[in-house]
Order: C-alpha cells, then structure tokens, then sequence
C-alpha cells in the first residue's frame, strides 16, 4: 500500500498504522507519541499527541478525513495522503493537547528522575509554550505505596494507560487500574495493594513521565551522570539483555534497552532489574549508542568544557558579551 | 392536531400492562413481521421509511442496520441505548414508563430484522425505577410468549435483558455502552471497528436509542413508504421533544417533523408561549451540547426563511447561525436568563462526566469550567473570552468520542452569539446571580 507522508510516498504493508509508517520513513515526520507503545497491544489513541490530518482518505475514496486522527490508532489506505508536520492546523491543534498535558503537571522536573529521559520534557521542548495560560490549583494526588520498588507518584502521571496495559499483557494479575473519571482519574490499587510479580518493573521503563520510578534509583544521581552500558546475563525469566547505567564501576540502575523511539526493545525480569546491582552479575558488551543531541550523552566533562570553551570564542568573535561581564 | 405514533395511547390507564396495550393494537408489529414477512423485508421497510436515529446523531437507521455484519456461526446484538442522559432530554423516561411494551415490541420486531437472538436495555442508574417498569413488562412478554423459544409458533426465539448502568454520561457513547454492558469500565473504544462489526463482545452489534426502536413499530405497521409521508425532505415521521425552561407547557411532545419552531414555542398544543409574558431570549434546540441560538435565529433561519422542526432547517447555516435537532432536548430561555451562568451549569455537567481517558477532554472540560467560575465569582476578565474560545477550539474534533464535542458546542455558541453578555461581566458592568448555586453547594454538603 502506498501512503503518502508530508510529501514523501513509501510502500507499506497492509494493517501498518499511519504511525508506524512516518517511523519507517524517519524521525523527521514521525508524530511525537506518549502512549503508543508498538509492544503492547491497544496501546495508543489516548494522549492524542500524535494526531494528523488525512488529507486523502485513499485512491478509491479520496475525500479527506473531517477530523484529525490519532495516527497510532489510524491504519493506512492505499494512496492515503497524511500531513503531519507541514499542516498548520496540525501543529496548533498538537500545541494544545500539550498544553493539557502540562496543565495540571506539577513540573517538578528539578526533582524529578525522570527528568533527562522524559517524553513529556522533550514534548515541551519540541512543541509547547513558553509559558502556562492555567492560573488555577494544579491537581494533587496522595502518594500511593505499591511496593518495595517502584514509586508511584501520581500528581506527574498523564495517564497513558501504558503501565495498564503490562500490567494486563506481562504479568498474569492485574492489581492497579484506573479509578475515578475525568480529571479526578488516577492510576491505583483499589484498597492498597502491593505491585509484585516477576515482571512489574517494566512499569517504570513504559511510564513516559516520573509517575513510576525506580526506588533503588531514587535521588542517587541525575541520568545524565550516569553512562548508559549494554550488558547481558544468562536469566531464565527474561531475555537478560538490559542496560546498566553506570557510575565509575557503580551500577546505579538496571533498565531494559531502549529503541530509537525510546520504547523497550524487550522487557527484562524484576530480579534483572532491581537484585542484579553488581557488575560481576553482568556481562557487559559495551557502551551504549546515545544520540548525541540527548542530554545523556552530556556526560563526558571534557567535552563540556570544550563546548564552553568553544561558545565562548564564538561570542567573542561576534562581539557578544557574557551577562555577567555585562555593564 | 399532528398525527403522533409513539405515545397516541399514553392517556389510556394502565396502558403498561400487556392486557390493555395488546387491546390497543399492541404486538401486530411483531405479528406481522413474524409471519407475513423475511427479516430482509423489515429492514426494507425501516430504509423506505427513511427513520433517522432519534438519540441525537440523526443518522439512518435503515443504513445501520444494512452496515451490521453477518458472518456465519457468530451471535449478533441488538443493544438499546436507555441511557438518556443529556441535559434537556427525558423523552425515553417518559416513553418507558408509560408504555414499555412499545419499546419491547420494537426490540421483537427489530431483532427479527436483525437476526439477533439475545438483546438488552441499557438503562441509566438513575432511571432504577424505569428499568423495574421494563423487567416487569419483559416478565409479562415472556409469560404471554412474545418473548423467549419460537415466538407465536415460528423458529425465531428472542430473549431480551434490562442491564442498568452506573449512571454515568458517558456510557450513552455507543462503545462506552458496550464496555459497561461487557461490565468493564464505561471507556469509548477507539473506532474503528465500529460495533456494527465489532461491538458487544467483539460480536456485530446495532445500538440504537428507545424511541428508533420503538419508532420501528409504527413502521412495520403501516409501512415505511407511509410513514416516510410524514414530515419533511429527510426528516421523516414523528419525533418526541422534551420541552423544558421557561415555557408555560413542559412535557413531552410528539410532534411531526416539519412543524415550525415558532409554532412549538407559542402554540397551546405544545409549549404554550414562555411563562409570566416574558419574552424569549434563546432556545438550546437539541438537549445541552448542541449551539445554543438566540430568539431571532432559532426562529428564522439567516436567510429569513421560518426555521422548522427537522435535522435540515435546524442545521441550517451551519454552527455560525444553525444548531441541531439533537435527541430533542428542547430547552427555552426568557429575557433574564443568563447565559453564562447556563454556560457554566453545562460545563459543570461535562466536566463532571468527563471519563478521563483523552487528554484534550480530561483537562479541557476542567480548565474551562474554572473561567466559568470566574464570571460567576466577577474576577473574569476579557481575555479570559478569548481564551475560552481558544480551549474548546482545542477540544472539538480532538478527542476519542463525542463529549469532546459535546462540551465545546455550547461554550462556542455562547460566546459566538452572546460575547456581549461575557464582556459586561468581565468589565464588571453586570455581575451574575450565583445564590442558587450556594443553596446546592450546602444541600450537597
């Protein structure tokens, strides 16, 4: 089937959603997305952050769609024609849904573990406002125990459904749903429960925002402190192949790997997770590929200072000056 | 005096029993169409008939009924929508709990058109008292034999459930009703599918509202071609109007589609003109979340022509100067009403019933009935108009199902025909009555 994408045209097979075939195409026109993951089944059509506008349903019915749609939930048509990042409507209508997302976010990103590997940052970044246009009380949660490894911290949740959805796909009982409606819905155990099963860590690595964190991580470092390694163990309840992120010869944390699109290439046991915090447990394979315009690869001091080093004589040749030399 | 189909026989006493709503000519739909008819036929004569789904959409129901899939070996549902839950509506309440067995002949009748096996009554939780009428009228079918194994002697066998929901706004989404009836959280489902292939139970599923289905009756009774005489252009047949506000009449009326809207308003057969002499100010023509219209639109259209009673003359313009015909929700504001305070009840309502589950809805609805508040409570300014319109822009056409919609119509509206009213508020030339609202803050307290 042939789709056309912001202007580039590819062949895809039948049952390929919208969004699977911009990925194929590139970063450039892939929507951003908070809770698809390609994964895990019925994920996605919640967040609305990857909404496009089909400008030609298909070459046997060309009239366009007349709302936008959720490309993680939209499959294609053969000769449908999909904007995306050069409709305008697009953009602004995607400006406003992070707009909803943040609205009742506490940003407290400077306290936040996630902050550094977090899609609702870099969402902001890409396409939100400057500044807030909501002047009333942020919602507030009470914080939830649901076990002795992951945090549950509701008031950053921006309920994707994603950690739902493993809970009801990875592990055989599902204990934590959503409770209450509107924007009174919180993710919870209904009368407090533990979270234990063999699979519950991978909770954290779905979770796009600080809501579930890793307790064994907590407050120990800022992800960018720390370097990302690939490693393996032979694990009879997963793949074993997961990713150590390092301090000197620490293992500070243990996530899955990770793709391009930030979601796990495979998900990984608790025991891997959260009971295999040595080295000598692991056999390393290598230090991990980082993008290089991710925070994480900030990690190299020498570099920086270079960097500063660098800036520095460009301003200078621009005849710029540093604020604080400024009169 | 129009012609009226559904709810002609209300004033007879108990004409919720069997005994006396068979004495009336009850049950010949399920007769006729039993015996002297292929299921194929019914639907036939529900598309001649050109009967439009009278829960709010308008969409054909002749035209649903042929999308439903038929695959071989595989159950099919007919699930009726009793969850009557837009502000301004309660024309299924009445028709349920006076006459049930209209609506259970049409479930027969329908079913049979169908070839669904089992169907059910989705009834709202706050209509508990309705959902008893129904069981008990079920429980007088099944004894009589309209209901259950090999109705009036022929191989079709029909049972018919009351399910009654959690009362909540969002399961009369038609997927949001099916999760409720599966007895999973009242969530819409991401269409497609569309429950016409997959719907309850991942089964082919038709839902339609109780006035379509009771509508199906007189249909297969005098014909579709005869029925499709009433009314105008599209709109065909009767159709049940909820009146409420500030009308000397409320109730429920039958009207025949086509009748003008100044007609309804005034005359003494339905609303009877608005109450103490006041004039009227706006109409809210379709139940909360179609475009509220001011005096002079509601009753002419832009172009000057009188404005009717159909889908087509009521859409007519549209949302810049049209509204909806909607599930019928006929609401009349006079002179002092004011608009925001309404605007602000509405708003309530779907922030209230909002389900949470897509983001532009969840904080939208939220978001916008706090500036509400502010216009109640006087600390509104003027960009705080502009920034209304900006949020529900954000919201229509964003979210998984209609509430999105539905709560972003009316704030559009309102600010779209009565801006003015807004403005004085926020220069503070006028400040809104809000002791009402402290009276049910402390009942609800």
């Amino acid at each position: 089937m042939k789709v056309t994408i912001d202007g580039i045209e590819i062949d895809v097979p039948k049952g390929t959603t919208i969004l699977q075939a911009a990925r194929m195409i590139g970063a450039e026109v892939a929507p951003p997305t908070m809770c698809y993951y390609s994964s895990l089944k019925t994920s996605g059509g919640y967040c609305r952050t990857c909404i496009v506008k089909v400008t030609q349903g298909s070459t046997a019915n060309p009239t366009p769609m007349p709302k936008p749609v959720a490309s993680c939930r939209t499959e294609v048509m053969d000769g449908m024609v999909v904007e995306n990042t050069i409709n305008k409507d697009v953009l602004e209508a995607r400006k406003g849904v992070v707009e909803f997302l943040l609205m009742n976010h506490p940003l407290d990103c400077p306290v936040c573990d996630q902050a550094g590997e977090c899609s609702l940052q870099d969402l902001g970044y890409e396409h939100g406002a400057a500044t807030t246009r909501y002047e009333f009380p942020r919602r507030e949660f009470e914080r939830i125990d649901i076990g002795k490894y992951v945090q549950l911290h509701m008031n950053r949740c921006i309920m994707c459904f994603r950690c739902v959805k493993v809970a009801e796909q990875l592990t055989d009982n599902r204990v934590h749903g959503v409770m209450h409606r509107g924007d009174a819905a919180e993710i919870s155990t209904y009368i407090e429960n533990v979270i234990e099963n063999e699979m519950s860590g991978n909770v954290i690595d779905v979770c796009p925002v600080g809501a579930l964190t890793d307790k064994t991580f907590r407050f120990k470092s800022r992800v960018w402190f720390t370097k990302p390694v690939d490693a393996s163990c032979d694990c009879k309840k997963c793949s074993g192949k997961v990713r150590l992120w390092m301090k000197g010869e620490e293992v500070l944390r243990v996530t899955a790997r990770k793709d391009q699109w930030g979601e796990a290439e495979e998900f990984i046991c608790n025991t891997c997770r959260f009971e295999k915090k040595k080295v000598s447990d692991w056999k390393i394979e290598g230090p991990t590929q980082v993008n290089r315009h991710s925070v994480i690869s900030q990690n190299h001091y020498n570099h920086l200072n270079e960097l500063k080093v660098q800036v520095m004589k460009q301003q200078k040749a621009l005849g710029f000056m540093p604020i604080d030399k400024r009169p | 005096m129009g012609r009226k189909l559904l709810i002609h026989n209300d004033h007879i006493p108990n004409i919720h029993t069997l005994e006396v709503y068979r004495a009336h000519g009850g049950y010949a739909s399920v007769e006729k169409a039993l015996k002297k008819m292929q299921p194929d036929q019914v639907t036939d004569e529900v598309k001649k008939s050109g009967l439009r789904g009278r829960g709010g959409a308008g969409f054909p129901t002749g035209m649903k009924w042929s999308f439903l899939a038929k695959p071989e070996g595989v159950p099919r549902y007919l699930v009726c929508n009793a969850d009557e839950s837009e502000p301004g509506t309660f024309k299924d309440r009445y028709l349920m709990e006076k006459i049930p067995h209209a609506l259970i002949e049409g479930m027969i009748t329908s079913s049979f058109a169908l070839g669904a096996k089992t169907s059910y009554i989705y009834i709202r939780g706050e209509y508990f008292y309705v959902a008893r009428i129904v069981e008990a009228a079920i429980a007088e079918a099944y004894a009589a034999g309209w209901l259950g194994k090999n109705i009036l002697g022929t191989d079709f066998s029909h049972d018919c459930y009351v399910q009654v929901g959690g009362g909540a706004y969002i399961c009369g989404e038609e997927t949001a009703l099916l999760e409720s009836l599966e007895g999973k959280r009242g969530n819409p489902r991401i269409k497609p599918p569309f429950p016409a292939v997959a719907g309850l139970w991942g089964c082919p599923t038709v839902v339609n509202n109780v006035e379509t289905i009771a509508a199906v009756v007189p249909i297969v009774n005098m014909g579709g071609e005869e029925y499709a005489k009433i009314g105008v252009g599209k709109s065909t047949g009767t159709k049940l109007i909820s009146a409420s506000g500030h009308i000397n009449k409320p109730g429920v009326y039958e009207i025949e589609l086509g009748i003008t809207v100044e007609d309804f308003i005034y005359s003494d057969e339905y609303c009877g003109g608005i109450r103490n002499g006041k004039k009227l100010k706006a109409v809210v023509a379709g139940g909360s979340s179609v475009p509220i219209l001011p005096t002079e639109l509601i009753l002419k259209t832009a172009k000057g022509e009188p404005r009717l009673m159909t889908y087509e003359s009521l859409s007519d313009g549209g949302f810049l100067t049209g509204t909806m015909l909607g599930s019928g929700g006929f609401i009349a504001m006079d002179e002092d009403t004011s608009i925001v305070k309404n605007l602000f009840t509405f708003s309530r309502f779907y922030h209230h019933e909002s389900c949470g589950q897509c983001s532009p809805c969840r904080e939208g609805t939220g978001w916008m009935e706090k500036i509400l508040k502010k216009f109640l409570d006087g600390t509104a300014n003027e960009s705080d108009v502009d920034l209304l319109w900006d949020i529900q822009s954000k919201i229509e056409g964003k979210t998984i199902c209609p509430l999105g919609e539905a709560a972003a119509w009316p704030v559009a509206a309102a600010i779209r025909h009565f801006k003015h009213e807004f403005i004085e508020i926020a220069q503070k030339k006028k400040f809104v009555d809000i002791s009402h609202y402290d009276r049910l803050n402390k009942i609800r307290a």
